[in-house]
């Protein structure tokens, strides 16, 4: 059996209280607010302190699909990848646009937005700050 | 947030508007509670008698789209009653005259016919608010999801600025950020008019376009509301990271059409979301748990979150699906990261405010933005000195009220407001997966006010139709004293019982921000 404890941010509001995730032979098995965090002073909320719950859900995006018939079928990732880069060349830069995330890390967000900039020439590129 | 969380404790006012705090950001509220226990009068302005409100000393039951009217009749009093910080104003802002003329006719007596508020109420609320030492606002998408949303934040500001309340702990105009990273995406550029770091893509061109060593486009690009409007016409092909519009985005039918014309769409997410559901091809991206990086916070604090487990089955992170794919299109020199730290790297060296945070400085408490160097220790309290304008001064600015674009009339005779509830996480895409919350509550609803409800012959947990111009939701009544008469709350977190179905698609001319929390609708039993 292995077992550690694992420091991170929790995943919901944008208070960002510093939490610990329990794991257990590579499970997320539970989870409790950090004491010495400078924000939440060892207390979390009900959303935070029950964050790990969907972590290993069977319903878990597992493989790239591919809709084939109006049904999704599974692929592999050289076959989607390839796909999607053949679609993105036959569109011009003002027709394609990226929805970015205020859910993923700052170092997805600037990746997908240089991206954007840089190989499809487009600032067609916003997140849901507004909604 | 113009000020860190921990200082709302020092605070002898907090005025919280359009904010469901200590239901939406409860370690917020310990602070504002904590401030409370210290003598700070609490002033809760909201439509919604929520959990929030009821903390208050002072609450005011406002007509959701009136804020402007109410800020304007505040700062009316406090003008003559003398409590504006003349010296601050004088030393440190531009534009209170004209700011003085406008709020003129704004007296007590008139904005409470507008705001549907005890003009006495306005004036002691005022009054608490100018007197205070210091004096802090929070506020979220209450003040603005309207189509005049940056008039109620200039509004904020300026009820902030000619009180002296702005650059010291306890005070500031604070919004509260309702996802774990709005402030990062913000920060890195995932806006349709800024590079990293709030640098315009029509003015900081040449710097990126040196930095990424390729040409870029100077042109302005869209936000999401105008993409999915443009979508099946001018924007044949989306690619969407972790978002659903599907439930989140205002008129969902006409979302739904949109998504559905384009020539190709592709969704990464951990679930197969609403959105996703549409897509021409679905890639399984790895969760928060999965993956190491920085996310930053509503206070501006840079955190590091670490990686706990492997992502199932054949999920990737998100930076190495772009990372991939940027390799497909023969641009893998550009995208040469072996980690998300080589990412933070060269986001440091683009984005000035981050240039002196480092992943080993980062540790437990993080950082606040804007940190210049290696050795400055960060920024908790922003305009301590000066305000980042060219001649240094805040800018006072002079607004007059404006209608919402949908009011109620005879065949729509009720107004619409959504939000959020304690138990779920906007789409529910996560919380909806989750044991404990779902066992909490996993239906929509709609409040009605005992009185409306008594007109319409509705019971309590009577199943009844809402409808606006853009579509109709069967959903539970829920019978309440909090919710103000004439108004309906809804939570839009429910894809089945989707408030956002009826929401109204106007934006605010200048950020772009949908109508989400005014539109006309009417209701009938079923």
């Amino acid at each position: 059996m292995s077992f550690k404890i694992v420091h991170t941010i929790c995943p919901y509001c944008g208070t960002g209280c510093g939490i610990n995730l329990v794991v257990k032979d590579d499970k997320v098995v539970g989870t409790y607010p950090l004491k010495r965090h400078p924000i939440n002073e060892g207390k979390v909320c009900i959303k935070g302190n029950y964050c790990y719950e969907f972590i290993h859900r069977e319903d878990r995006l597992k493989k790239p699909l591919i809709k084939k018939n109006g049904q999704f079928v599974e692929t592999t990732w050289d076959k989607a990848l390839s796909l999607i880069a053949e679609k993105l060349k036959e569109h011009n830069p003002e027709e394609i646009g990226f929805f970015s995330s205020a859910r993923c890390t700052n170092e997805d967000n600037y990746i997908l937005q240089k991206f954007a900039r840089v190989i499809l020439k487009t600032n067609n590129i916003d997140h849901c700050a507004r909604l | 947030m113009t000020n860190s969380i921990e200082d709302i404790e020092d605070a002898d006012c907090i005025l919280i508007i359009g904010s469901n705090t200590f239901e939406q950001h409860p370690l917020i509220a310990r602070r504002v509670v904590k401030a409370k226990d210290k003598g700070a009068k609490i002033i809760v302005i909201d439509p919604r008698k929520t959990m929030t409100a009821k903390q208050a000393d002072l609450y005011l039951q406002i007509v959701p789209g009136t804020n402007v009217a109410l800020i304007n009749a505040m700062m009316h009093v406090i003008i003559k009653e003398g409590l504006i910080d003349e010296e601050f104003i004088k030393n440190r802002t531009k534009g209170f005259e004209e700011l003085k003329k406008v709020v003129e006719k704004y007296t007590p007596e008139y904005a409470s016919k507008i705001c549907k508020v005890d003009k006495d109420l306005i004036v002691e609320a005022a009054r608490v608010y100018g007197s205070a030492k210091r004096a802090s606002i929070l506020y979220c998408m209450g003040v603005t999801q309207f189509t005049h949303g940056v008039d109620n934040v200039k509004s904020c500001c300026n009820l902030a600025l000619i009180t002296g309340n702005i650059g010291k702990r306890g005070t500031g105009v604070n919004p509260l950020r309702g996802q774990n990273n709005v402030q990062g995406a913000c920060d890195m550029g995932a806006l349709p008019d800024v590079f990293p770091g709030y640098q315009k893509v029509n003015v900081a061109y040449e710097k990126f376009e040196e930095i990424w060593g390729v040409e870029l486009n100077h042109e302005m690009g869209l936000t999401i509301p105008e993409m999915i409007k443009k979508a099946g016409k001018e924007i044949k092909f989306l690619y969407i990271m972790g978002e659903n519009p599907m439930v989140s985005d205002p008129d969902i039918k006409h979302v739904e059409k949109a998504l559905k014309s384009l020539d190709f769409l592709v969704v990464q997410d951990i679930f197969l979301t609403e959105t996703a559901e549409l897509a021409d091809i679905v890639l399984p991206a790895a969760c928060w748990a999965e993956k190491e990086g920085t996310f930053t916070n509503t206070e501006r604090r840079v955190q590091l979150i670490r990686k706990a487990v492997n992502p199932p089955g054949e999920a990737l992170e998100d930076w190495v699906i772009i990372k991939k794919l940027a390799e497909k299109l023969d641009y893998g020199d550009k995208f040469n990261y072996k980690s998300p730290k080589d990412i933070f790297e060269e986001i440091r060296k683009v984005t000035p405010q981050y240039a002196g945070i480092t992943y080993e400085r980062l540790g437990v408490d993080g950082i606040h933005w804007p940190c210049p160097n290696e050795t400055h220790p960060g920024t908790p309290i922003l305009h301590v000195e000066k305000f980042l304008t060219q001649d240094d001064l805040g800018r006072i600015f002079p607004i007059e009220y404006k209608n919402p674009a949908e009011l109620p009339d005879d065949e729509y005779p009720f107004i619409l407001t959504t939000g959020r509830i304690i138990f779920h996480y906007h789409t529910g895409t996560m919380t909806r997966r989750s044991k404990h919350m779902i066992n909490e509550i996993n239906d929509g609803f709609v409040e009605i006010n005992p009185k409306d409800a008594k007109k319409l012959g509705i019971k309590n947990n009577d199943l009844v139709k809402v409808s606006s111009r853009r579509g109709g939701v069967a959903v539970k009544a829920k019978i309440t004293e909090n919710i103000k008469e004439g108004v309906v709350f809804m939570p839009f977190h429910f894809a089945e019982t989707a408030a956002n179905l009826l929401t109204n698609p106007a934006i605010d001319p200048y950020c772009k921000i949908p109508e989400f929390k005014v539109c006309a609708v009417k209701i009938e039993k079923l």
